[in-house]
């Protein structure tokens, strides 16, 4: 295992610097880096020409100059751009600028491609496996910029108009949502035609009621959950998970996540009028994440009597849908207040860059700024890499259900819940883990059209200029992370499918 | 890939699984591999429709406008039928706004008619017709291109691996390796800079260069397999050289996996060709390409949107075609698939098994073919999800 490792790593490492090589000298000759300079009319352009010469050691051949570039990257040192400016500073904050831009995107994408893959594989050959399958492809041919503009359009502006002024969802659009979650929800649950058109009934019942309150208490231009609301997804979610990890037959799983749904509720009002103001900065709020896990485990773990495992699980997911419902009540809290700012002027969806400037505010409101600047390019990115993950999950599960350990399990008269979500789910993740793996390590360097798009200064542009300027230090600095980052969690993603699958070994 | 049709021991416990392993092998009987293959693809609606809208797109984009390409010099010219080109400039009529109308006048439209510039023009007067058909052009030039030339070497490349081992395949993966670290999109960008200006089809070129890795590696795993089977070694026993092996015996059995690898490459390098165009680092102007007419007029959407959605709905309209050709040739070759009826259709077919071998005698396969269709023939595009499924990344410009 261990020589495994290092032989691969080495072998990797060799690997990157011969990719190196050969772009730096892409890079360097795929222009001239002293024509801006050349077609200038300042009195003092040969001067300027030779200090940049200087600079760069331009005098030097790239398949040389590579060498420098290269003794200096070993000591961390990533040179400087055209204008003389330290690549390691623009490397620090574009790194950081597109892993907020990609983190939530992805997980997004995942959790939703997991969903609807899932689904679309336990309802194979359905109508809604047949409209997801066609929306996936026509997904898989968007092309992001055409997608971006669509979004600034219709998503950003029109939403923007439609705040303007005493915002009501239309009745036609309340309709067509109902009808739409209707047909979604009935296509979803299994059952006769009657129970179907049950289905069908009370989830279009449902929309056209919640989007009726929502109209009624004036919710898009002040949005709130209320304790009402928080209390129906938190009991929502204590029955949800328990149904689908241990079955509602284990009372004693039903018991711990509805106690902690019940704990949630009861914190709803101290949090939000008196202990929020005490939460001033990022890693509070992640605290408060980690002590919701810990405190709904140790509940799982006192209800949970001989078998343990599940219960603790449900009360964990149970936890933290309730925490995070309870944070989104609080950021809802500030959204008037952030619309209507003097710097936002009622035009909350930002359509470029990455933060409003200057604006001053509590925590809740920096978040509900990057919301507003984050919602367009993680929609984008959502989009498009949602296609992937629903096509392998699908596949994935599949592949799992066709297998004989699964007729076994049914032909032992398991439900079909145990079945699928301990027998067939756990297994059908392994592919997924892998590709998940791999995906990470291509994230930070795969958003360069987003971040053009979207006007975000990323390593995308950190690239993409470079690369207009013909500068190959900070494209260079962009390369040596990215592909670094590929190779590592490519590496990773091999251990990680040898650790879960006991068939392979990694030699 | 000759064995689709034998029964898996695991499958053919029950009787509903014998149903469909007889159904299986009779619709099948006495067809060669070739025939089985195209009548499940021709099966594939979605990649049936997908063809018929390709060859639209790719005749009426040659034929509207003419070509025009220089490889390296050398000049190929045709006339259109097309009254502009996508260089002439026409006074700019009606603030530039599409022609084409759809909507019967008897129901309140201006009647079905083209006019002089059915998508519009753009501020200077440019038709726009003209200009998305030539866009059109260069994308399924870029295409072909991309894809020919990956292919080849990718198949090659994977080929010589798996099947010699030893130093070849270590010094070939390790080059392999070398080139995908390196995203697509960034050599693109680098070589779409060095050669955006000698026309689309050194551009393509280039790409297809770089395109070919993930074939290799799909290749040489297959072929790493196809090697160990008995019908190589009774080729070798035979006296057949390598090369014959390698090309007679071994490649034609992995022909389902280049196929379906070179559409999913064809439709990644349309994608990555309109994305570098956007970024500037493909086609350059006077020339276009459906990336460079959405990136020029992007700022125009709120007056002029049509200069966006054409170009937009011709990007869209070829990838997804080449998407469901892939997957109905999927579909077509995978030996595992496993045509699952529809339970319904299933116990029709049961009871009626006597029925349908008659009727099949009587009108012959291509008869019995339509007459199966809607009650035996599974719904054909569904078979997304059989595995090999890790298609365009990396090369898909964003993701």
């Amino acid at each position: 295992m261990a020589t495994f490792v290092i032989r691969r790593l080495i072998a990797s490492v060799f690997v990157l610097l011969a990719a190196t090589y050969i772009m730096y000298n892409l890079v360097a000759l795929s222009g001239d880096p002293l024509e801006d300079l050349r077609q200038s009319s300042a009195p003092n352009k040969e001067q300027l020409i030779e200090s940049r010469i200087r600079l760069l050691n331009l005098d030097v051949a790239p398949p040389l100059r590579y060498f420098i570039w290269f003794a200096n990257v070993i000591t961390g040192n990533f040179g400087v751009t055209v204008e003389g400016r330290s690549v390691n500073a623009l490397l620090e904050q574009a790194l950081g600028s597109t892993v907020q831009l990609v983190t939530i995107s992805t997980i997004v994408a995942i959790f939703l491609g997991l969903i609807v893959g899932i689904t679309t594989a336990l309802r194979q050959y359905s109508g809604y496996d047949y409209s997801v399958t066609f929306i996936s492809f026509l997904f898989f041919s968007l092309p992001i910029f055409w997608v971006a503009v669509l979004l600034k359009q219709f998503v950003a502006i029109g939403f923007n108009d439609f705040l303007e002024d005493d915002p009501q969802l239309p009745l036609l659009l309340i309709a067509v949502l109902a009808l739409v979650s209707g047909a979604l929800w009935a296509s979803v649950i299994p059952g006769s035609a009657r129970r179907k058109a049950i289905t069908f009934a009370i989830a279009a019942g449902a929309t056209v009621a919640l989007l009726t309150v929502m109209n009624l208490t004036d919710w898009f231009s002040s949005p709130s959950l209320t304790i009402g609301g928080v209390a129906i997804m938190g009991i929502g979610a204590a029955v949800g998970f328990t149904a689908m990890i241990t079955g509602l037959a284990n009372r004693r799983a039903l018991i711990a996540a509805l106690i902690v749904a019940g704990l949630g509720i009861a914190l709803y009002y101290p949090f939000q009028y008196n202990l929020s103001f005490y939460v001033t900065e990022w890693w509070m709020l992640l605290a408060l994440a980690v002590l919701t896990v810990l405190v709904s485990g140790a509940i799982g773990y006192f209800a949970g009597g001989h078998d343990r495992g599940p219960v603790i699980r449900v009360a964990i997911f149970t936890g933290l849908t309730a925490a995070f419902v309870i944070a989104l009540d609080r950021f809802m809290l500030v959204w008037d207040d952030y619309a209507n700012s003097g710097r936002v002027r009622g035009r909350p969806i930002a359509t470029i860059g990455a933060s409003t400037p200057n604006l001053e505010g509590s925590l809740w409101v920096e978040g509900v700024d990057i919301y507003t600047h984050l919602l367009l390019p993680t929609l984008a990115l959502i989009l498009i890499s949602f296609a992937t993950y629903t096509r392998y999950s699908r596949a994935s599960l599949l592949e799992v259900l066709n297998q004989d350990y699964i007729r076994t399990a049914r032909a032992k008269g398991l439900s079909e819940r145990t079945v699928v979500v301990r027998h067939a789910f756990r297994n059908a993740l392994i592919p997924i883990a892998t590709i998940v793996a791999f995906d990470i390590g291509g994230l930070i360097g795969g958003a360069i059209i987003t971040e053009r798009v979207f006007g975000w200064t990323g390593m995308g542009s950190l690239f993409q200029n470079g690369l207009q300027r013909v500068d190959p230090n900070p494209v260079m600095a962009f390369f040596v992370i990215v592909g670094g980052l590929a190779i590592l969690f490519n590496l990773i993603a091999d251990l990680v499918y040898a650790a879960l699958d006991p068939r392979i070994r990694v030699n | 890939m000759t064995n689709s049709s034998i029964p898996e021991p695991g499958h053919s416990a029950g009787s509903v699984t014998d149903a469909e392993n007889n159904l299986e092998l009779k619709e099948i009987e006495g067809l060669s591999q070739g025939q089985i293959v195209r009548r499940r693809f021709f099966r594939h609606r979605g990649a049936l429709v997908s063809m018929v809208v390709l060859a639209f797109i790719i005749i009426l984009a040659f034929s509207s406008v003419g070509f025009a390409f220089s490889f390296f010099g050398i000049d190929i010219r045709t006339p259109g039928w097309w009254q502009w080109t996508w260089t002439q400039i026409p006074t700019p009529q009606n603030g530039g706004a599409p022609t084409l109308s759809l909507v019967p006048e008897f129901m309140g439209g201006d009647g079905v008619r083209f006019g002089d510039h059915p998508f519009g023009q753009d501020e200077v007067g440019r038709d726009i017709f003209a200009v998305v058909m030539r866009g059109t052009q260069q994308s399924i030039v870029i295409m072909f291109v991309v894809g020919i030339i990956g292919v080849t070497i990718g198949t090659v490349v994977g080929a010589i691996s798996g099947f010699f081992r030893g130093w070849r395949d270590s010094v070939l993966m390790r080059f392999t390796d070398i080139i995908i670290t390196i995203p697509v999109i960034v050599v693109g960008a680098v070589v779409g800079r060095a050669v955006g200006n000698q026309g689309a089809f050194a551009l393509a070129v280039v790409l297809g260069l770089f395109a070919w890795t993930g074939l290799a590696r799909l290749v040489r795993a297959e072929v790493l397999s196809l090697r160990e089977r008995e019908f190589v070694d009774a080729a070798r026993v035979a006296g057949a050289s390598n090369r014959r092996i390698i090309f007679k015996h071994v490649l034609p059995n992995a022909i389902g996996v280049i196929i379906v690898n070179a559409t999913l490459l064809m439709a990644a390098a349309i994608l990555l060709e309109t994305a570098l165009s956007f970024l500037g680092f493909g086609v350059q102007s006077p020339d276009t390409s459906l990336g460079k007419i959405i990136s020029d007029n992007q700022a125009a959407f709120g007056t002029r949107p049509w200069l966006f959605w054409w170009p937009g709905a011709f990007i869209i309209a070829i990838a997804l075609c080449i998407n469901f050709i892939g997957d109905g040739l999927r579909d077509a070759f995978d030996p595992r698939q496993k045509r699952l009826p529809s339970s319904r259709a299933l116990a029709r077919a049961t009871a009626n098994r006597n029925d349908l071998a008659r009727a099949e005698a009587l009108v012959g396969t291509r008869g019995a073919d339509n007459q199966v269709d809607g009650s035996l023939a599974p719904r054909s595009t569904t078979t997304l999800d059989e595995g090999d499924e890790r298609p365009t990344h990396g090369s898909r410009g964003d993701a």
